[in-house]
């Protein structure tokens, strides 16, 4: 059998591959040839062939079936074999494998060895893939390692015994009488380890952290060992660009940090030494500023004093106008942390932060531009909003949603004028319109309806970008809910903030119809077109126009677009009486809570008292002009949308004044409410109605009485009180037919003198059966604040035996308890 | 603490994997995949570190091989810059004026000297004269069987 090929020559010739599949025959090659040597149990090329195997490894392929070879390598006697075992169980053994223990007993006799080249291939590996059982039973001896005076075996037990700790936390107090000493040691290597060891024992255990503190005294004796590093001449072992051993000057700084965290005491032992590290240490190459940063670090979690926290962010400040890119990400990560705690420290150096937005760095764009919003506060919004609208212009799209995000998070809290506040969201909308998150669309539709004084101004703007651009979906959206809302504005010119534009009916029409053909539009959009289309039936006087495209879209393919046009048809129909009051305007809506990108509610280190929040509407205040004619239909104080009344000019029925009906949306059940309504507005509706009952059984009883009874058609009132408002009574008309045929298209109507209000709700239904099989029921509201006698004028009619038939009677017999 | 360091060529090819986390190999096989395709993406005018994951990953481009550490959240980057730079200064002293050839070649001394240099993530020693004189040592040692025993050269 020839020898196993060499590891070189296996690598040479695998190299030589043309293709993947090539190299992976002969890997396959060789594997066969190497799983026969280890069948033949053969020592002598054992190690040969558990190198060739990790190579391959390396390339991707399977070698687990070494991993008991790499084992018998461990348990050799020779130093070659014992090496390469090592770095096999390292790269192949998993300690999720049981076959990992049997690693135990090997290194327990090498952590012995007498070489201590073998102790120290025993401890770096225990180090670095220990399991916690393995750990647990070779403590011990690293422990008795830790003490040794060998410096090599010091400092590879102590970082050994921090992945014990790591793996095994209880087992930390075994190791404490050893570290005593650590670090009164010369070398450097057992200082660093030590150093190392220290930081996770306070890390892990707040006990042992507070013992090193006031037993040990730890804090005096790094600021002796920093300094003697910082003050001692040159050292060419440790030296790196001129200082002396970096990386211990860095570790100690990072335990000093823990040492000083919340602790008076410790912070002020050390802030002579800090201060010296700070402005001493050579900032020209890498390493100084990576000392700096740690000192930075340090500084702003202990108790420092303010003249030290003010050199550390000026230090970040400088390293902000470093050429070194590495240099200006890390000093904004720091300033992102510190932002909170030393906002005015931080502001000053706002323009130089907002000069990175313009760098190359993605990670430290991005920074940049948390750190800005961070840092904008009512004093500097307009010179901040105008370099972060230029940054949502030109950044990349990963940015986008954030920073538009942010845009609006800033702009509501702190926009100097509601004008300006509509403007920026424009601009946004149509620099960034297809990024904005999918609840921007809601929280701008409230914003702006909130913003009363500016519907004329934000439609007319909307409009205008809309001609220009459909394809942005969230902007194509708020401006199609605007158009319909606002429209009637728009067409008559009456925009005070800029010059007015002259528009059409038919034009904004040929607008919004071509959002509902085009392309570019969703299937969300076009229900918003729609919708808007819709509501313009009230506002245009184009309404024949708009009939046709909403009966069109009756039989469109998509069943959203259908459903609504089938319900806004029948609006046009059956319903035509109540289209008015459903498409209304909408009524100031509550905010909800804004969740932005950041959360935090902070004061942006305002010195004057902030701009007042005018967008936060008081719940139950009404613009003056809709003041008057108001029926809160549940008359609770929460969170309602106030339905207002209008009385459109229909023409005087022969009965007297007759008021509209107001369809309750929800507690008719028939037709859907308007779809208008933005998706995040929570349900006040049913709320208010859950917790208001309509009808209160407290009130005293008042007794029933019939309205009228005619020709086998009886009609009963029942009544209620309307618990917190006792102004309205609540009446329920019970219809009951004696006859034996059915009265269908049945309708009740009912009229009140002037100074009542009234409001019908749906019926039952409209057929009345023969002989009292059932009965048709409505309710109705009157209002009666001056607590007049009530009277009513009822009209019935119906279709009964083929014919129709039509009355009208005076109902004049109410108990008083029901208008007193 | 370093979770693991990893060195790559321009075109994708692993030359070293060293985890400090015992991580399935499934798993490591996808970050490698994954961490690779982050950094060879990357232009030349980006700073060092970037996020990926939970973790802050710090690399350098020497020659032609990259050199990727991954540090935890509260490591120091800046001077994990140094500790790459410390390992590469350990490697061109070693192998005299280093390439990526001796790493591909001789990957198992590249190992030892890192395994001379680093335990469990963590720097054993600040002095690049100490850790070469160990690896130097430790060679002897290796020289000195291989003569008794055999005549046997990798």
């Amino acid at each position: 059998m020839p020898a196993p090929i060499r590891l070189r020559e296996l690598i040479r010739t695998i190299r030589t591959a043309r293709t993947q599949a090539e190299e992976r025959e002969m890997i396959q090659k060789e594997c066969a040839a190497i799983r026969s040597s280890f069948r033949e149990e053969d020592n002598t090329y054992r190690c040969r062939n558990v190198a060739k195997l990790l190579y391959m490894h390396m390339l991707g392929y399977p070698a687990h079936f070494g991993q008991l070879e790499c084992l018998k390598l461990i348990a050799s006697q020779k130093f070659t074999d014992k090496r390469i075992g090592y770095l096999g169980a390292m790269l192949l053994l998993d300690e999720r494998q049981d076959v990992h223990l049997l690693m135990t007993n090997c290194i327990k006799n090498d952590l012995n060895h007498s070489t201590q080249y073998v102790q120290g291939l025993a401890l770096c590996t225990l180090g670095c893939m220990g399991s916690s059982e393995m750990c647990r039973d070779l403590a011990g001896e690293v422990e008795k390692l830790l003490k040794t005076s060998n410096s090599y075996l010091r400092k590879k037990a102590a970082l050994c015994a921090v992945h014990v700790i790591r793996k095994v936390p209880e087992l930390m107090e075994m190791f404490l009488p050893a570290t005593k000493n650590l670090l009164s040691e010369k070398n450097h290597g057992v200082l660093h380890t030590s150093v190392v060891l220290l930081t996770e024992m306070c890390e892990r255990s707040p006990d042992m952290l507070l013992h090193f503190r006031k037993v040990w005294l730890l804090v005096p004796q790094l600021v002796r060992i920093l300094k003697n590093l910082i003050m001692s001449g040159y050292s060419p072992e440790h030296d790196v660009s001129g200082i002396s051993d970096p990386f211990l000057q860095v570790r100690i700084l990072r335990l000093l940090r823990i040492l000083g965290r919340s602790d008076d005491d410790s912070s002020e032992a050390m802030n002579d030494i800090l201060a010296q590290v700070a402005t001493n240490t050579e900032t020209s190459k890498n390493v100084g500023n990576a000392i700096l940063y740690e000192t930075v670090l340090t500084i702003m979690d202990i108790k420092s004093e303010s003249g030290l926290r003010v050199l550390a962010i000026n230090i970040l400040g400088r390293f902000l106008l470093n050429n070194d890119k590495n240099i200006r990400y890390v000093a904004l990560t720091s300033l992102l942390k510190t932002v909170q705690t030393d906002h005015n420290a931080v502001q000053r150096h706002r323009s130089t932060i907002v000069d990175c937005l313009k760098d190359l760095d993605v990670s430290i764009k991005r920074r940049a531009m948390e750190l800005s919003f961070a840092l904008v506060n009512g004093n500097n919004i307009r010179g901040m909003m105008k370099e972060l609208l230029y940054f949502l212009d030109s950044c990349d799209p990963e940015f986008k949603a954030d920073c538009a995000s942010g845009v609006f998070l800033a702009a509501e809290k702190y926009a100097p004028s509601k004008r300006w506040h509509i403007d920026t969201i424009m601009r946004v909308l149509t620099t960034a319109g297809s990024y904005v998150r999918d609840d921007s669309v809601p929280n701008l539709i409230q914003l702006i309806t909130n913003s009363v004084e500016m519907h004329a101004y934000t439609v007319q703007r909307l409009y205008k970008a809309l001609l220009d651009d459909i394809s942005q979906q969230p902007l194509v959206q708020v401006s199609s809910w605007c158009i319909g809302e606002y429209g009637d504005l728009l067409v008559s010119g009456q925009c005070e903030e800029e010059e007015p534009i002259q528009v059409t009916e038919d034009e904004v029409l040929d607008v919004l119809e071509g959002l509902l053909v085009s392309n570019l539009s969703t299937p969300v959009t076009r229900g918003y077109s729609l919708t808007a289309i819709m509501k313009l039936s009230t506002r245009f006087s184009s309404v024949n126009r708009i009939k046709k495209v909403v009966s069109i879209y009756g039989s469109s393919i998509d069943v959203e677009l259908q459903q609504r046009a089938v319900e806004y048809n029948a609006l046009f129909k059956k319903y035509d009486h109540m289209r008015p009051a459903l498409l209304e305007r909408m009524p100031i809506m509550e905010k909800t809570a804004s969740n932005g990108p950041t959360e935090i509610m902070q004061t942006n280190g305002e010195t004057e008292p902030s701009v007042p929040d005018t967008k936060h509407l008081p719940l139950v205040t009404q613009p003056a002009n809709q003041a008057n004619d108001l029926l809160d239909l549940l008359g609770g104080n929460d969170v309602m949308p106030v339905i207002q009344t209008t009385l459109p000019t229909k023409p005087a029925s022969a009965g007297g004044e007759l008021l509209d009906l107001l369809g309750d949306l929800s507690l008719s059940g028939g037709l859907a409410p308007a779809p208008s309504v933005p998706v995040s507005q929570p349900p006040f509706l049913l709320d208010g109605l859950s917790s208001q009952p309509l009808f209160n059984d407290t009130s005293a009883a008042i007794p029933p009485m019939t309205a009228y009874s005619k020709n086998g058609l009886k009609i009963e009132f029942t009544f209620e009180r309307a618990n917190p408002n006792p102004n309205i009574a609540v009446i329920t008309i019970h219809a009951t037919n004696t006859t034996e045929a059915d009265m269908t298209e049945f309708v009740f109507q009912a009229a009140v003198p002037k100074t009542f209000q009234l409001q019908l709700l749906s019926p039952s239904s409209n057929i009345v059966p023969a002989l009292n099989q059932g009965s048709v029921t409505q309710v109705i509201r009157v209002l009666n604040p001056q607590k007049q006698q009530l009277r009513m004028r009822v009209k019935l009619t119906y279709t009964h035996k083929g014919s129709p038939v039509q009355d009208l009677a005076e109902v004049n017999n109410f108990p008083p308890q029901s208008w007193q | 603490m370093m979770r693991f360091m990893l060195l790559f060529s321009r075109q994708g090819k692993l030359r070293l994997q060293k985890w400090y986390t015992a991580t399935a190999e499934r798993d490591k096989k996808k970050m490698v995949r994954e961490l690779m395709q982050v950094v060879l993406a990357r232009k030349p005018k980006m700073s060092s570190f970037l996020e990926w994951r939970d973790l802050k990953i710090v690399y350098k481009r020497y020659a032609s091989l990259y050199f990727c550490c991954a540090v935890e959240e509260q490591d120091n980057e800046l001077i994990t810059l140094e500790v790459i730079h410390r390992f590469v200064e350990l490697l061109d002293k070693y192998f005299g004026s280093v390439c990526e050839l001796d790493i591909i070649f001789n990957f198992e001394k590249a190992y030892f000297i890192l395994d001379e240099f680093l335990i469990g993530g963590e720097i054993q020693d600040t002095s690049k004269k100490s850790v070469l004189k160990a690896i130097e040592q430790a060679d002897l040692l290796q020289e000195v069987h291989t003569h008794t025993h055999h005549r046997e050269k990798k």
